[in-house]
Order: structure tokens, then C-alpha cells, then sequence
């Protein structure tokens, strides 16, 4: 599948089926600290992610301190 | 994962409640802690205007969304921060944003208005962007509710940002940051009063109520803010809150509750004998309040060209 990652901006392919929580876990990515999203909608950590989908790992950390 | 109140498939999951939701739930369950951080920290009354502090982001177009379907008149107010494409492109957000909904922003510009940006303020003064930026960011907002009549400013600063502020005053005990560190800053000498309505969401809260209510904000980080020590606290927090869950809730809401009261003397002696700013009208502790003094150190000098920290 399509992975698109933000700050900085790319795209890597992942081997599916695998599930949300796998996928972060494999990219060492915290859930606490993204949203995994398709289109519009979110996409739960339970759900499996097979080949054919385009996702996009938001992260929603953000750093102003004002 | 099945939606805790509909039992629907669920969309996404709040681990420090337990609990998952569908989207239509998952959005009153946001309005709901919102209102509750209202009527338990007396925010804001029904009548009252709210000037809601806009950036583009996700936390301010989702507390500025909240509020007003809740019902309250509430308008924006966004300031060009002159930080390159990264301002202009959270601007343009924060337009569309109201445009589409025909709601009522306001809009001032650092170099345009007051002859000086964020970047060029860090260069003069020799401290990091994010103290020009919060300090210009406080009394532009100040000012704009008392210029137009607002009762109250409203900003987005949700559970993870006091939480993550409340970290770094512990570790430094910065007490009188601590006595200030409150949801609700009453109105004194010539400040509106200040409410946080997001301090019961945590962050990924605000962006899934912003991706679920169709809202588009600047995803993009602030390339001033890359690698600062409040990311890094954030970071911290969110890898004790894996182990366990609920952590950042019950750090901040134990000190709201166990320990805020105990530093309100030191916060209360800075806070004595505010004046008028000589240039301003501001309330300052000295003759001349913080941002007229930054708009005289930085103000004339040329933008600063802005490379890509990320």
C-alpha cells in the first residue's frame, strides 16, 4: 500500500495486509501522537489495511509554545 | 471496535476514557468536554462575544467550530506572523475556513501593521521565535478584543499543549508560571478575560474532530517551532501515556485540583501595579509594555530569509 507521511512530506509502500496498529508499530510511530486517515475518513487501529489502499499517517503534534 | 454509545462500527478510539466512537458520536462526545470545561471552569456566559485566536490549525478551527455550535457569537481574529509560505498558507486556511461558513474574522499583519515579523524579531532581540511570536500573539489579541468589543478571547490550547507547559514549569519549578498556568485568566486591568474550552481534548482529539467535521487546517508544523523543548515535552508525555493511558488527564487536572492554589501569591506579586504603556495604552508593569519595546528593537529591519528547518 501507499503510505503518505507528513513533516516532512513522502510516501513509502508497505507490504499488506497489515493492521493499523502493526503498521505504526513497524514505522516506530507512537498512536497516541497520529491519526491514520483514508480520503476523509479515519481509519481505526484495528482495521487490516490490504495492497491496493493509499493512507495518509497524520501526525497531530503541533509545537508553538505560545 | 464498536462505537461505546451507538455500539456502530467505530472510527476511532480515546484510550484514556476506554472508549471508542462513531463519527457522530465522536463529535457530541468533543462538544460535550467542551461545554463541561465551560460550566466547570465558568468560561463563558451565553450573551457574551467571544474573540476566538485563529492560526489555521487544527485547535483553533476546531474551538472556534465548537463554539459556535454551541451557540455562542463567536468571531475570529488571525495575525500574519510574516513566517514565510508557512503564514500565508495557515492565513489562507483560517479565511476559508470563515468564508465558507460566513463568519465574521478579523486580521491584522506583523509587517504590515506593526513593521516587523517573527523571523526578524528573533534575529534582533537574539531569543528564540516562539517568545517574539507568543508575546505579539497575547497583546495583538488583547488589544483586537478591546478594540472591537469582545468579552472574552478564546484560544485553542487543548490538554496536550497545558499538559506539556505544565511539564516544563515543573521542571523548572517556575512558580509563578505555575500560579498562572489556569483555563480561566479573569478580566483585570484592562486584559479581557482568557479561556482554553479545548483543556478537556487531548490533541489528536481536535484533528479528528477537524478531519470528521470536514474542517481542512494547515497540517504542516511551524518551521520556527521544529525541534523546540515544548515538542520534545509533548513527545515525553505522549510515550508515558502508551503505558498509560490517562496520564496526561490526571497530571493536569490533579494540579488544576491538588496543587495550582498553592503558587497564586507568587504569580499574584508579579501580577500587582499594572500601569498604562506609555505608546500603547497597555497594561504593563513598566513605562513601556513588551511589544512596543519588540517593535522598536525589531521593527525597520528587513525580513529575514526563512530556510527550511524541517
Amino acid at each position: 500500500m501507499k503510505v503518505l507521511l507528513r513533516n516532512p512530506r513522502r510516501e513509502l509502500e508497505v507490504a499488506g495486509p497489515i493492521s493499523v496498529i502493526a503498521l505504526l508499530n513497524r514505522l516506530d510511530m507512537n498512536r497516541e501522537s497520529v491519526l491514520v486517515i483514508q480520503g476523509d475518513e479515519l481509519i481505526p487501529g484495528d482495521a487490516m489495511l490490504d495492497d491496493a489502499q493509499t493512507i495518509e499517517i497524520r501526525p497531530v503534534i503541533s509545537g508553538g509554545c505560545a | 471496535m464498536k462505537c461505546r454509545v451507538c455500539r456502530g462500527p467505530a472510527v476511532i478510539d480515546v484510550r484514556r476514557q476506554n472508549a471508542n466512537y462513531c463519527r457522530d458520536h465522536f463529535l457530541r462526545m468533543c462538544r460535550d468536554q467542551v461545554t463541561k470545561a465551560i460550566d466547570e471552569f465558568g468560561m463563558l456566559r451565553p450573551e457574551e462575544r467571544v474573540l476566538v485566536a485563529v492560526s489555521g490549525g487544527k485547535d483553533s478551527l476546531a474551538c472556534w467550530h465548537i463554539l459556535r455550535e454551541l451557540g455562542y457569537e463567536a468571531d475570529g481574529f488571525v495575525i500574519g506572523l510574516g513566517i514565510g509560505d508557512y503564514s500565508l498558507e495557515s492565513t489562507r486556511f483560517a479565511r476559508s475556513f470563515a468564508e465558507e461558513r460566513g463568519w465574521t474574522l478579523h486580521e491584522t499583519s506583523l509587517r504590515d501593521d506593526h513593521g516587523f515579523d517573527v523571523p526578524t524579531a528573533a534575529k534582533a532581540t537574539h531569543r528564540v521565535p516562539c517568545s517574539a511570536c507568543g508575546l505579539s500573539k497575547r497583546h495583538l489579541f488583547d488589544a483586537a478584543a478591546r478594540e472591537h468589543g469582545y468579552d472574552v478571547v478564546a484560544t485553542g490550547h487543548n490538554l496536550d499543549d497545558e499538559a506539556a507547559v505544565l511539564f516544563g514549569n515543573v521542571l523548572r519549578w517556575q512558580t509563578d508560571y505555575l500560579g498562572r498556568q489556569q483555563p480561566v485568566l479573569p478580566a483585570r486591568n484592562g486584559f479581557p478575560r482568557k479561556v482554553k474550552p479545548l483543556v478537556r481534548l487531548g490533541e489528536r482529539e481536535t484533528a479528528a474532530y477537524c478531519v470528521l467535521a470536514g474542517i481542512d487546517y494547515i497540517v504542516e508544523e511551524c518551521p520556527m517551532a521544529a525541534g523546540n523543548r515544548h515538542l520534545g515535552y509533548k513527545e515525553a508525555l505522549n510515550a508515558i501515556e502508551l503505558q498509560s493511558p490517562g496520564s496526561k488527564h490526571d497530571f493536569y487536572f490533579g494540579f488544576l485540583k491538588r496543587a495550582s492554589g498553592r503558587f497564586l501569591t507568587d504569580a499574584e506579586a508579579e501580577q500587582n501595579d499594572l500601569d498604562a504603556c506609555g505608546k500603547c495604552g497597555a497594561p504593563t508593569t513598566g513605562d513601556i509594555c513588551a511589544f512596543c519595546k519588540l517593535v522598536d528593537r525589531a521593527g525597520g529591519h528587513e525580513p529575514v530569509v526563512l530556510r527550511d528547518r524541517r
